[in-house]
């Protein structure tokens, strides 16, 4: 079947995945509401199996919608395989965050209805983001995510770190999203329009580069910036990743994250691909600060939360290079990043639970000491995850470093390249010294005593999912022919045909 | 027999995997069958690689065993593997120290003995996937692996100060190589814009046309990583500390097999791909420079060392300084040199690292203070002490004396300033070994506690013995190792001089020598230097 959105019903078709999951979101509210019961805990694993049934129906639609195609390349939805393979993406972040959080948000006593449908609604926020080209609906779906999100972070009200986190993300998102705002608008009066693929039609076709266009992809640059966490614009993540129940954080280290980068690049290398070289400076040295500076940051940190969310800024770092390179090789690179990046970063967010007993305590690098020596498994697999992260070969984190360098090398950024294969190398030592606590150093009193061990507890759903990613990661590294093709082929939307080809030579 | 298995179809996969096989089936035995398992297997490993030895044909292609599947199409990256004379004896090398390594860690490793093994197998699949490697991805993998189970290792099984050791030998060496992963990157962009298809595999890099200043970069970039490892004076402070702080097998490993990856990225990369870099007289000049500093300065630093362990880290230091100065001598004798001190330093200093090893399980220490007149006590002990610190200086009928002695010579064609310098370097061996021989074995036995040390047992014997007969056999005997080489060495140093060498097939064609239009003085240097011996 063609889509033709001049016929208002295939937008029905065409946002099917949207449609079954906000309906689903809906269905959890109610169903929470009504299971509620006066002082008791609910029941995460029913509720959170209907939500996970909400992204399984939604992830079929996405699957259906390969069979359509559309007119042209610029309706206001997007079907092409770029915001496909995107949804597959946010569905399974959503999806790990949820199998990974059954007992935290039981342990937290956390409203389990409302959380799980917020997650879904966060996740049709992004569907949207990824799935238009129209500058308003990305803000309209940029919104639902962040509002979503800023719950999420404030969640456990019995928490004050919880409720700060929330309130400082919400002061500095609002913020951003303002300069976000401010970009579009500035935008549409420098094209005329607010479609992406329109607007790279006007540049090229006559609007040529106005101070009027500079300002406004600065404004969305620095818009995007917040939202992706680049550095100089990345103050509040620290304070809100660790803040936020370790579920939140999880999902917002993965997904939202995620989102973003697909709008950023939607934006950037359609809308403005004809002014390449006037924004290209800007990312670059948003790629460049961010991986220097987030990877110097994390080496002082001593607590694995905050670790983890300078980590998360670093490889949104490594992430923009792929934006700066701008061609299909680094899209496709950013892709198989993100996927990757989705299951190690659920995975370790997943051990950090497990260590810190589904609660907000024990997040010290002193309570991984001897760890991996009293409990293997969970030793093994963190060691895996941090590998990964860090990108060692063997991992899936490997081959994304590595698909992401092709792009670079392919756009002859080799300075990017150098900086960003040297800051690996610094992320290695924070990674390493978690190995090096779990492994090398004696228990003292942390998670690895004895009579500690009964506080850490691992229910099924955790180690199955656990394991799963464990096994998809090195999957990921050791066969990743497949997903490579895929990734590259979904990248393929975004480019015109002659640009980029297998074969062409770089 | 061998042709009737199609030994040469899966040996090298074999060698490769089968360690890995090794390391998972260790996890389903008892802890106290660890051992005996983890011997057998890799002795059985060893056994399997001896038919190498037998199938390799000198005459033949310079390439042999090879094979190709293809591993990720996209990007052109293959699963391809090959040997030539060169990784040849150094997969051999690794295949004989690993069982010896596991026999002489019985008695060190008394805990999480699977977890050891494990990781010292899973070490021995990526040594041996370096050697193998053809295609330069693959390299680049098994390169990078061997870091994490020697981390592992150094980190756990170490001694004091295990964590600050193993993550600055981590660091260091990731460092490099993630400089030369952008390095290869940059070769396979090269190569791409000119044969018009992605691929990694060596035979399509190796003559992939550079500019000099390109050279250079790339020359910079493989060469720190390669000489970090090594390592080369002044990237070599990570030595001492690993192998000071590692467990006997985990330094007998590093230094026999580890150092020799760097050695042999200098012999199959850095040479072949960017002859220019390497042929240009202040890029000789620097690297000898560097080798004749390590050389001497280990030398002296090595000889006030009070701790033998320490000691014998050093050494490895000035013995890998005779490489680099065989290596960039640019002769055939001057690389085949390099080449037999490689493996002569790794069976005599792996046997060292054992001994001092042996020494501490009696005693509980390594100051050498704490020894004198061990001979009268452990006579076993000593003389294998004596005959590996003969090899280790490089006394004829030695494996070290040959090795040494075609370096010095091969450097001594070209610049005889600094292979008189670094001739110095085997008297400074003497210096720093044989007072420490002395003041172990031969003083005055003082000290009461060392009457009772009980001589080598059995298992000892049969960990050091075989040793010693290499290092004396080698000595006496290096024909098959030269002559195997030889093909693999001449295509390097013509390639270097600007001839053309058939890299696909046997390399430089033996006898149109004389055809290939070269400097006759300079030429010199390539006559096979093993034909005359």
């Amino acid at each position: 079947m063609e889509l033709d959105f001049a016929r208002q019903s295939h937008l029905i078709w065409a946002l099917l995945p949207e449609i079954v999951l906000s309906i689903s979101a809906m269905a959890v509210l109610l169903a929470g509401v009504w299971k509620h019961e006066e002082g008791r805990p609910q029941d995460a694993h029913w509720l959170g199996g209907l939500a996970l049934a909400g992204l399984l129906l939604a992830a079929v639609a996405n699957g259906w919608l390969y069979g359509l195609s559309e007119v042209g390349r610029d309706g206001i939805i997007a079907l092409d395989g770029f915001r496909l393979f995107a949804n597959w993406l946010f569905l399974l972040g959503a999806a790990l965050t949820i199998v990974v959080s059954f007992t935290y948000v039981e342990r937290q006593r956390l409203q389990v209805g409302e959380f799980y449908a917020l997650i879904l609604l966060a996740t049709v926020g992004m569907m949207f983001m990824g799935g238009t080209r129209d500058l308003i609906l990305i803000f309209l779906g940029l919104e639902t995510m962040s509002i979503a999100a800023y719950v999420l972070t404030a969640y456990n009200r019995r928490d004050r770190r919880s409720a700060e986190a929330g309130l400082k993300y919400f002061l500095l998102g609002a913020f951003s999203t303002g300069f976000l705002l401010y970009g579009i608008a500035l935008a549409y009066g420098a094209t005329g329009t607010t479609n992406v693929a329109e607007m790279a039609v006007s540049i090229e076709g006559g609007a040529g580069l106005s101070g009027l266009l500079v300002a406004a992809m600065g404004l969305l640059a620095i818009g995007f910036g917040f939202k992706v966490a680049a550095v100089p614009f990345h103050m509040w993540t620290p304070d809100v990743y660790e803040g936020a129940p370790s579920p939140s954080t999880a999902y917002m280290a993965a997904a939202v994250k995620a989102a973003s980068f697909i709008a950023f690049v939607r934006v950037f290398l359609v809308a403005f691909e004809g002014v390449y070289t006037s924004w290209f400076p800007i990312l670059w040295w948003l790629a460049a600060l961010t991986m220097v500076v987030a990877n110097l940051v994390a080496l002082t940190q001593a607590n694995v939360k905050r670790m983890l969310a300078y980590s998360s800024v670093a490889h949104g770092g490594y992430l923009l290079v792929a934006i700066a390179a701008a061609n299909q090789m680094a899209t496709a690179g950013l892709l198989f990043y993100l996927l990757v990046y989705t299951f190690m970063t659920v995975g370790a967010f997943g051990i950090l639970m497990v260590v810190s007993a589904q609660s907000e305590e024990r997040l010290q690098l002193e309570d991984y000491s001897g760890l991996g020596w009293r409990q293997p498994y969970l030793g093994i697999l963190f060691t895996i995850f941090l590998l990964s992260l860090a990108g060692f070969p063997g991992t899936g984190g490997f081959m994304g470093k590595i698909y992401l360098l092709q792009g670079a090398a392919e756009a002859h950024l080799w300075t990017l390249a150098v900086i960003l294969v040297l800051t690996t190398v610094v992320s290695y030592f924070y990674y390493l010294r978690v190995s090096w606590y779990m492994w090398m150093r004696p228990a003292e009193g942390g998670a690895g005593e004895p009579g500690e061990d009964s506080a850490i507890f691992a229910p099924l759903p955790m180690r199955v999912a656990l394991v799963a990613t464990a096994g998809i990661i090195l999957f990921l590294g050791i066969f990743p022919g497949n997903i490579l093709d895929f990734a590259f082929v979904s990248a393929q939307d975004l480019f015109p045909p002659a640009s980029g080809l297998i074969g062409g030579g770089p | 027999m061998l042709n009737a298995v199609a030994y040469d179809a899966w040996i090298l996969h074999a060698l490769i995997w089968l360690p890995l096989v090794g390391a998972l089936g260790l996890f389903l035995l008892p802890e106290s069958r660890a051992k005996e398992f983890a011997f057998g297997w890799t002795g059985g490993i060893f056994l399997l690689s001896l038919g190498l030895l037998v199938q390799f044909d000198p005459g033949g292609a310079l390439f042999q065993f090879t094979s190709t599947a293809t591993w990720i199409e996209m990007w052109g990256v293959s699963y391809s593997l090959g040997i030539d004379g060169i990784s040849l004896f150094m997969i051999l090398l690794s295949t004989l120290i690993m069982p010896i390594a596991v026999l002489g860690s019985y008695n060190y490793i008394k805990e999480r003995e699977q977890g050891f093994y494990a990781l010292l197998l899973l070490l021995q699949t990526g040594i041996v996937g370096v050697f193998a490697s053809m295609d330069l991805f693959l390299f680049y993998v098994f390169f990078e692996l061997t870091l994490v189970p020697m981390y592992f290792i150094v980190g756990i099984w170490g001694g004091e100060r295990r964590i600050y050791a193993a993550v600055k030998f981590f660091l260091y060496t990731a460092a490099g190589s993630l400089l030369m992963l952008v390095g290869i990157f940059y070769l396979y962009f090269q190569a791409w814009s000119v044969t018009g298809a992605p691929s990694f595999h060596y035979l399509d890099l190796v003559g992939t046309p550079l500019s000099f200043v390109e050279q250079l970069w790339l020359f910079a970039a493989f060469g720190v990583a390669f000489s970090i490892k090594v390592p080369v004076f002044p990237f070599h402070t990570w030595l001492p500390d690993a192998h000071v702080e590692a467990p006997t097998p985990g330094s007998v490993v590093l230094a026999a097999i580890l150092l020799k990856l760097g050695t042999y990225g200098f012999i199959r990369f850095l040479l072949p791909f960017f002859p220019l870099a390497a042929g240009h007289a202040t890029v000789i000049a620097v690297m000898l420079g560097l080798a004749v500093v390590g050389i001497i300065y280990a030398a002296w630093v090595a000889a006030v060392q009070p701790d033998a362990k320490k000691l014998v880290a050093y050494t490895s230091v000035a013995h890998m300084g005779f490489v680099v100065l065989g290596v960039f001598a640019l002769t055939a004798t001057g690389i085949q040199g390099a080449l037999i001190v490689m493996i002569s330093h790794g069976i005599s200093t792996g046997a060292l690292f054992l001994l001092v090893g042996m020494l501490y399980e009696r005693r509980h220490t390594r100051l050498i203070e704490d020894f004198g007149g061990l001979a009268q006590v452990t006579p076993l002990l000593a003389t294998a002490f004596v005959i590996t610190a003969l090899a280790t200086i490089g006394v004829p009928g030695t494996s070290g004396f040959v090795g040494e002695f075609l370096a010095l010579l091969g450097a001594f064609e070209r610049h005889p300033v600094m292979a008189a310098l670094a001739a110095t370097g085997v008297i400074f061996a003497a210096y720093y070994m044989l007072p420490m021989v002395q003041k172990i074995l031969f003083n005055s036995l003082e000290r009461e506690e060392n009457r009772t040390l009980p001589d080598l047992d059995r298992r000892e014997v049969a960990v050091i013995a075989p040793l010693v007969a290499l290092m004396i056999g080698l000595g006496v005997y290096p024909q098959p190792v030269l002559e195997r080489m030889e093909p693999a060495v001449q295509a390097v140093v013509q390639h270097v001089e600007g001839g053309t060498v058939d890299w696909a097939g046997q390399g430089v064609l033996g006898s149109d020598q004389e055809e290939i239009a070269y400097d006759p003085i300079r030429s010199v240097g390539a006559e096979p230097a093993g034909s005359d011996r």
